[in-house]
């Protein structure tokens, strides 16, 4: 089932990345970020909620899987670090997530509907996650090194956002050309250099997508998942 | 806008006050007009003639109002990422971003009586102004959540709600958004608890353990007895409180009875009795040790919720002096 693998891997993104940034309540550097941050959070968990939906019982899948059958990219199971690592995070994954749905909104997929309503959302993260690589890159000497060390050290997870998914009817090379051009743009303009290092390692290639995960994604689930397991069948 | 004579009298220029009898007489006049306006009910406003002393007390109640909003989202978001289900979480997260955007106001409403936000947190930061007391207490099971959203939101609004006709304009405006927000988390909790109360044995005894729990911290929300209530009086006098603090905690009590009744829960009070006589629920005695060990800084997360806040503060310098450098160089605003 093609549609399902495509949903639950939008899916599970959505839902991690999600998850990281409700992390980020009650600690963000201003007031004003509170409100963004959680903002974004609550955006990409209802975009969550309606693409596993599509592959099935949300809860279920949320809190009842292991972390070898989620398909996220690694990239946003990634530790929030600090603010220029969390926004590096951001930049990266909201441009994939800009391009990759405008192109499926346009699309007949049963994902289009969802993408229309969705691009709208990560248009919007992907203009404060550039704000802030701007004021960050192009602040002071301390911003500038945080946000040099927040890309370099996320880069190698960026190359798996760019292999093909099933059901996700995308010219993906032509993904990452486009996205390439649009960060390049971004990081030069924050007076800063893209990463020189590779896009992937040898067990990052396309790993998240087939359940192979990094060492803190278990430690996240363990947390997400413990109250809803330990009191099975109930609802909440 | 108000228009008696209160309004008229505004805006004394900074060098007007060359006679000392002349300023003296026109500080009469000022003080009569304002007294004027709010016995009419008029709105008082950011430039209108205020009382010193008015001025100090708003400031004070505003900005600990919306410390209690910062502080708050703390034992709530304490179970974001533990939600027992994604609608759960939803709700959760949303009712956080809701208080931040409180805060928000508030701070902002509190800078028309000419103080900065900045200061103000200097000031929560360093101990010299407080936050409600309620959230110096921890959320042990994804139970307190509901109960907090049914009681602490509940007791909250049970206090601002005669707030939105307080004298202040800027603050009555505040109210108003805030409340509707508030009424809003109070229902989802209450609807949390009742899902909890009609679920699993476990469940059941989840939320009635959170309701022994937050029962009586609810109750001291309403702050102290009115016989012992410092501001009381002066607050009532200028409009800026409406009812007692007795009066609001027996009108809250009077709410709850019958709702607790309707979720399957108790309230962990013996002597709580329905009072014919009296047309009120009579209810036993609060620990008012407690409450002000807990107000002194001796609750059970007092320094924990203090810290909390102060390490965001501190970890966030370098991104507000990221934010206010790119400003000075690029010629914007900074946030």
């Amino acid at each position: 089932m093609p549609a399902n693998v495509a949903a639950l891997a939008l899916g599970d993104d959505a839902l991690v990345l999600s998850h990281r940034l409700g992390e980020w309540a009650g600690h963000a550097p201003v007031l004003e970020e509170e409100v963004a941050l959680a903002n974004i959070a609550l955006d990409l968990l209802g975009q969550a909620r309606v693409l596993l939906s599509l592959a099935g019982d949300e809860d279920e899948l949320a809190y009842l899987r292991e972390e070898r059958a989620f398909r996220n990219l690694q990239l946003v199971e990634q530790p929030n670090g600090d603010f220029a690592h969390t926004i590096a995070r951001q930049l990266y994954f909201s441009t994939y997530q800009t391009l990759l749905y405008g192109q499926l909104a346009s699309g007949e997929s049963e994902l289009a509907p969802l993408a229309a309503k969705a691009v709208k959302e990560v248009t919007y993260h992907q203009d404060h996650a550039e704000q802030w690589t701007l004021r960050l890159g192009d602040g002071t000497a301390e911003s500038h090194e945080r946000m040099r060390r927040g890309l370099d050290a996320l880069w190698r997870f960026t190359g798996e956002m760019f292999q093909p998914v099933d059901g996700i009817d995308v010219d993906f090379e032509a993904l990452r050309e486009s996205w390439t051009a649009s960060v390049t743009a971004v990081i030069e303009r924050a007076t800063l250099s893209v990463p020189d290092g590779p896009q992937s390692g040898a067990w990052t290639a396309g790993a998240g997508r087939q359940g192979l995960h990094t060492e803190p994604f278990g430690r996240m689930l363990a947390e997400m998942q413990h109250l809803h397991r330990s009191h099975p069948g109930a609802s909440w | 806008m108000a228009t008696a004579a209160a309004h008229t009298a505004a805006g004394t220029e900074p060098g007007e006050a060359a006679h000392p009898a002349a300023s003296s007489a026109r500080t009469a006049e000022q003080q009569a007009a304002f007294d004027e306006a709010v016995a009419a009910d008029e709105r008082i406003e950011p430039r209108d003639w205020m009382p010193d002393a008015y001025r100090a007390t708003l400031v004070r109640q505003i900005a600990q109002h919306a410390h209690s909003e910062i502080i708050g989202m703390q034992p709530e978001a304490n179970w974001i990422t533990r939600a027992p289900s994604l609608r759960r979480k939803a709700i959760l997260m949303a009712k956080v971003q809701d208080e931040a955007g409180h805060g928000l106001y508030l701070y902002s409403a509190a800078e028309t009586l000419g103080t900065s936000r900045e200061e103000l947190l200097d000031k929560l930061h360093s101990g010299r102004q407080k936050y409600s007391s309620i959230f110096n207490y921890p959320t042990l099971t994804w139970a307190d959540v509901g109960a907090i959203g049914w009681l602490v939101d509940g007791a909250a609004i049970t206090n601002q709600v005669p707030l939105c006709r307080c004298s202040y304009g800027p603050y009555a405006r505040a109210m108003v958004r805030v409340c509707k927000e508030e009424s809003f988390h109070q229902r989802q909790g209450y609807e949390s608890l009742l899902a909890l109360s009609r679920g699993t044995k476990a469940q059941h005894e989840m939320a009635q353990d959170a309701v022994n729990r937050w029962w009586w911290p609810s109750l001291m929300m309403f702050g102290p007895p009115d016989d012992e209530s410092s501001h009381s009086e002066q607050s009532m006098t200028w409009k800026i409180k409406r009812h007692s603090n007795d009066e609001l905690r027996q009108r809250f009590v009077d709410i709850c009875v019958p709702q607790a009744e309707s979720l399957g829960l108790t309230l962990p009070d013996p002597d709580l009795v329905w009072n014919e006589a009296r047309g009120h629920y009579d209810f036993g005695p609060i620990d008012w040790t407690e409450f002000w060990a807990v107000l002194k800084g001796n609750g059970p997360c007092n320094d924990q919720r203090i810290t909390q806040r102060r390490r965001a503060h501190e970890e966030g310098v370098w991104v507000r002096e990221a934010a206010a450098a790119y400003a000075a160089k690029h010629g914007k605003a900074t946030a």
